[in-house]
């Protein structure tokens, strides 16, 4: 086994060992990310140098016992949505090609401060807007199973680069299915924690209510050490819960005996592909075997979920992405009449077509005459979401349903249409606007060889359910190991 | 046909907390452009706002002090409108839960009371400043005030004159300056207001179709646009055109207001409540609280002058209009009790001067503790009440002490009698027509001849003195 | 719900925006598909349903008033397309 393939916690143990030091780990990464990242195009900036460097230091650090954090001298990358200090953070836009943030988002911060080694940042869909790294203005990242297949988005590359072999582990962005969706696409884990877990400052804004920064890992076990090491209160951001959090690795129990488990009617209905289906349903057998007591209910709100999600999304969209003005950061037009124009003609060249939808859309949705319709509407169909999630949490310890429809799809797919598109997030947006924590594990996988994921969602601010029993449905299962052949 | 006009005003006061709204960047006036920002003053990508507390506390006084209702439950919004000197292309405001609502405050016009009402009082950010370059080809944007707390006043449309808006801005600036919630410099921008006004024919009970002019900033400004804007409307009627609801920008120097050009999309600020600022809850006891330790506000300082130092009405009114006049006073009172001499040379000498060399009450360059001292030496006789003039406008040039003044110039009453006679035997002798006219009975005479000796001696003569040798002198 | 070429235009304008009479075509065709579809929530009756703006109950977040350091200038207009005497550049603004 080569280095790159192991997870976080297993060359953690090697580095403890001292069977191999964080430059080896380093080194192993970066190779890997040479050979492949033609094929998979993952990374927008890889920064082997500092890579490097910074694992020299750590390990000198390690070696007279000062860093002791499991994630130190691990290598990770970062979705290109989080501002690093004299990084280029580009959100996959024209619009922020060449902006090099000044300052640092706490959780990269956070990271650091565990000694965690930054490769570089990921490639996304523009703005985080997309379920496919279509989106982004550089490159369409691959499917490491597929390579005429999309990774999912947006955080496409955070998905492909941990699946690949060419980060230990990777932070994403969710704000509908963003991290859930490209980790069911590519066979990893994926975590959308509780709104208000971790920290959103210095996370790009896409909607302020309902983003949410979270790991994609290798397996359950690192998908907890990571939220150890990223989650908590942050006088930055005033969103940010300030509770005690708990030690999430000491939720990795091998046992789901006697807890209750809900599984929507809705989310196994019409649309769904039967393999994902199958899964599913599989999933919940072995659950049932392991003594949980499964039941379906219904959620019936969940088909205007993807509605309320879309106002709600662009509406604050409209109103985070309009400070890209050409004036202070980012791209400006050549050519313009004057300051108006300026204006038009910056946000037209610098932004894609599906971020200019998203605008259209929230901007329409909060003018004059149309706020009571549109936004204040999805604001109570948001209530009425949120309320009935409590009402199956009285009953379940958590809900398990599929994270998508289907999987992977092929490039170039689903771009004509974009309600089409929208309506992949069914099982996903429910999550956010709830406020709720997700957990994706593979599950499968399709006729064609593809990965399914599994989606468990929680209750707020109990990640640690949702762990145990992703935990024990790895222990019982061999789908976290599967890895695709590139 | 006689008119009436009908004005509003939207008062935008900063609040004078040492840091910003949202971050941590100092609120001081001035520093090289662009040297008190960052990134989240400055809108950069992935910032995010966390509210001062004192902005709260501030405006709660504010809401108190004007009587009105502090709202339990309150938000924060976006107001969304592109414009180069609002970095995140939104200001971040209140929209239909403000802080503080349905307040009023009491002006007086012309012996008249008056209640003005105040619809709200909300929170919000400034926003940069825009300067045209030394060359004319772009403006230059500085995102130092970006940031800077403000509270918003919006009044009732109870005003009906120039005069009203007046007093009214001028009460609402005392307070404000009295519960030290804002520094209140019109000169800097601190305290400004846009003017919302229409007129109707007299007797009519609908309102006019009204305009906005933004950004007065002085009393006299006010006073001007709200009687150009009312000539212009009245005018705009009665050539048989119709006013439009408009934005216009008032010109000082001119004296006439623009429509201003940026007003095509009808101002669609798409208000939405801001996703990455919580709610704002308050206690009534906190409430309660910020209320008892509210200081003495203007009218209860004027009424405790009449009663406590018999002063006039109007006198006590002027004291107090403003903090820093009012505590000069006191401070003075404190230290000599002749009140009635203290208000006489503050209302006197000492506004007219302020006035003439254009200067504010915090820039007097001497402690109310010298203005006591100058009244004691002419109730001690020290000095002459003439000297004393002269003295006070020394005290402004030097700031010294006018005792070290009359000391170092030797300016003290010359009491010394055998001195005086020869003064007065001067007097007499080279103006022998006026001794003549005395003896004939024209009293005037008298009073020429002790002018004449107070001018011999430089108006250092005591006075008393000078009449009795003078008497004594005529009746030889 | 019926969307014209000019709400498109009107929209456009607000969210500054230039759009080719291509681009107009197909956003409005896009838009009026999209939204008819979220018209479905008015399916729903939401009447005395109390929006939520925030998903967890947090109130009163402070910050104490400290002032403290700002950042150099030049990293503020490090990423500026034009800056001159240390300020944003932008064309002649006409009030």
């Amino acid at each position: 086994m080569e280095l790159y393939e192991l997870t976080a916690h297993e060359l953690s143990d090697l580095i403890k060992d001292k069977k191999a030091s964080a430059v080896e780990i380093t080194e192993s990464l970066l190779n890997r990310i040479e050979e492949t990242e033609n094929k998979v195009e993952s990374y927008l900036t890889v920064c082997k140098e500092e890579a490097l460097a910074k694992a020299k230091e750590v390990q000198a650090r390690i070696d007279k016992g000062e860093a002791k954090s499991p994630l130190a001298g691990i290598p990770m990358a970062l979705k290109d949505n989080m501002c690093t200090e004299g990084i280029a953070t580009t959100c996959g836009s024209k619009m922020l090609e060449n902006f090099i943030p000044p300052y640092s988002a706490t959780v990269v911060k956070k990271l650091a401060e565990e000694d965690a080694i930054l490769l570089g940042k990921l490639n996304m869909d523009e703005f985080a807007m997309g379920g496919s790294n279509e989106n982004s203005y550089f490159k369409k990242t691959k499917n490491p199973w597929d390579l005429e297949r999309v990774p999912g988005g947006s955080s496409g590359g955070s998905a492909a680069s941990v699946a690949s072999g060419q980060a230990v582990f990777s932070l994403g962005s969710d704000t509908g299915g963003s991290i859930r969706q490209p980790a069911a696409f590519c066979g990893v884990v994926g975590m959308k924690p509780t709104y208000g877990t971790v920290s959103r400052f210095g996370l790009v804004a896409f909607a302020s209510s309902l983003d949410q920064i979270g790991p994609l890992t290798k397996d359950v076990t690192d998908c907890a050490l990571v939220l150890n090491a990223i989650t908590g209160h942050d006088k930055m951001d005033s969103t940010s819960a300030d509770i005690q959090y708990p030690d999430y690795t000491k939720a990795l129990l091998n046992d789901v005996k006697g807890m209750k488990i809900g599984y929507p009617k809705e989310y196994l209905g019409k649309g769904i592909s039967e393999d994902v289906k199958k899964a599913v349903l599989d999933a919940i057998d072995t659950y049932k075997s392991l003594g949980a007591e499964c039941e379906e209910f219904s959620l019936p709100i969940t088909e205007y979920a993807i509605p309320a999600y879309y106002l709600i999304a662009c509406a604050e969209a409209s109103s985070n992405l309009a400070r890209y003005d050409g004036i202070k950061y980012g791209y400006r037009a050549a050519k313009y009449t004057d300051l108006l124009d300026l204006y038009k003609q910056t946000r037209s060249e610098g932004f894609g077509a599906e971020v200019k939808r998203r605008i259209m859309l929230g901007t329409y949705a909060l003018s004059s005459g149309y706020y009571d319709a549109y936004y204040k509407k999805a604001l109570q169909v948001r209530t009425i979401i949120k309320q009935e999630f409590d009402k199956a949490f009285s009953k379940y310890d958590f809900i398990i349903g599929p994270t998508t429809p289907t999987t992977a799809f092929k490039l170039g797919e689903k771009t004509a249409n974009p309600l089409e598109m929208y309506l992949e997030d069914i099982y996903t947006v429910s999550v956010n606007i709830a406020g709720l924590p997700g957990l994706v594990v593979p599950c499968g996988k399709d006729s064609k060889g593809l990965p399914i994921g599994l989606q468990l969602i929680g209750k707020p601010f109990d990640e640690s359910t949702l762990l145990r029993a992703g935990y024990t449905f790895e222990q019982n299962t061999e789908y976290h190991k599967m890895r695709p052949q590139i | 046909m006689e008119y009436e006009v009908v004005i509003g005003l939207e008062v935008h006061a900063e609040l004078s907390t040492k840091s910003k709204i949202y971050c941590s960047c100092t609120t001081e006036f001035g520093g090289e452009e662009n040297t008190h920002c960052c990134p989240i003053c400055t809108g950069m990508p992935g910032v995010l706002p966390v509210l001062n507390k004192n902005v709260v506390e501030y405006a709660v006084k504010a809401g108190l002090a004007t009587n009105c209702t502090i709202a339990e439950f309150s938000k924060q919004d976006r107001k969304n409108y592109f414009y180069p000197d609002l970095p995140k292309a939104y200001q971040t405001s209140q929209y239909d839960l403000p802080l503080c609502k349905e307040g009023y405050i009491d002006i007086e016009v012309e012996g008249e009371k008056k209640r003005i009402g105040i619809t709200r009082i909300h929170i919000e950010e400034d926003a940069g400043k825009l300067m045209h370059d030394e060359w004319e080809t772009g403006t230059l944007v500085d995102y130092n005030r970006c940031g800077v707390p403000l509270i918003e006043i919006v009044s009732e449309p109870d005003i009906r004159s120039a005069e009203e808006a007046k007093a009214y801005v001028e009460n609402l600036k005392a307070i404000l300056e009295y519960i030290e919630v804002s520094d209140c410099k019109m000169q800097e921008g601190s305290l400004r207001a846009d003017v919302n006004l229409s007129v109707r024919p007299k007797g009519q009970k609908e309102f006019g179709t009204r305009t906005e002019m933004k950004n007065l900033n002085s009393f006299r400004s006010i006073v001007r646009a709200v009687e150009a804007e009312t000539q212009r409307q009245i005018n705009e009627i009665e050539s048989g055109g119709v006013v439009v609801q408009e934005t216009r920008r008032w010109d000082d120097n001119k004296g006439v207001s623009y429509a201003m050009r940026s007003k095509e999309e009808a101002h669609d600020y798409r208000y939405f409540p801001e996703p990455d600022l919580v709610p704002i809850v308050l206690e009534k006891e906190w409430i309660e609280k910020v209320k008892e330790a509210l200081p003495e506000l203007p009218d209860a300082r004027r009424k405790r002058y009449i009663a406590e130092f018999g002063l006039p009405e109007y006198d006590a009114g002027i004291l107090t209009s403003s903090k820093r006049l009012a505590d000069f006073f006191e401070e003075a009172v404190s230290k000599n009790s002749n009140t009635k001499a203290v208000s006489n040379w503050i209302m006197g000498d000492l506004m007219r001067i302020l006035k003439e060399k254009n200067l504010e009450v915090d820039q007097i360059p001497f402690p109310a503790e010298y203005l006591a001292n100058l009244i004691g030496l002419i109730d001690k006789g020290t000095i002459s009440g003439t000297i004393a003039k002269k003295v006070f406008e020394k005290m402004f040039d030097s700031g010294k002490d006018p005792q070290v003044i009359v000391k170092e110039e030797g300016l003290e009453v010359v009491s010394d009698e055998g001195a005086l006679v020869e003064v007065v035997k001067k007097i007499l002798e080279s103006n022998p027509q006026s001794v003549a006219d005395y003896k004939s009975g024209k009293e005037k005479a008298f009073g020429f001849l002790v002018g004449q000796a107070m001018k011999e001696t430089r108006g250092k003569a005591n006075p008393q003195l000078i009449n009795k040798i003078l008497k004594e002198e005529l009746e030889k | 719900m019926k969307v014209t070429k000019e709400t498109i235009e009107h929209v456009a304008n607000l969210a500054r925006l230039n759009l080719t009479e291509q681009e107009k075509e197909k956003l409005t065709t896009e838009m009026e598909d999209i939204i008819s579809y979220v018209d479905k929530l008015n399916e729903l009756d939401t009447s005395g349903v109390s929006p939520t703006a925030h998903v967890i109950p947090i109130k009163n977040v402070f910050r104490e008033d400290e002032a403290k350091a700002s950042y150099d200038r030049e990293k503020i207009l490090a990423n500026a397309p034009s800056t001159e005497n240390g300020c944003f550049k932008v064309p002649k603004v006409v009030e």
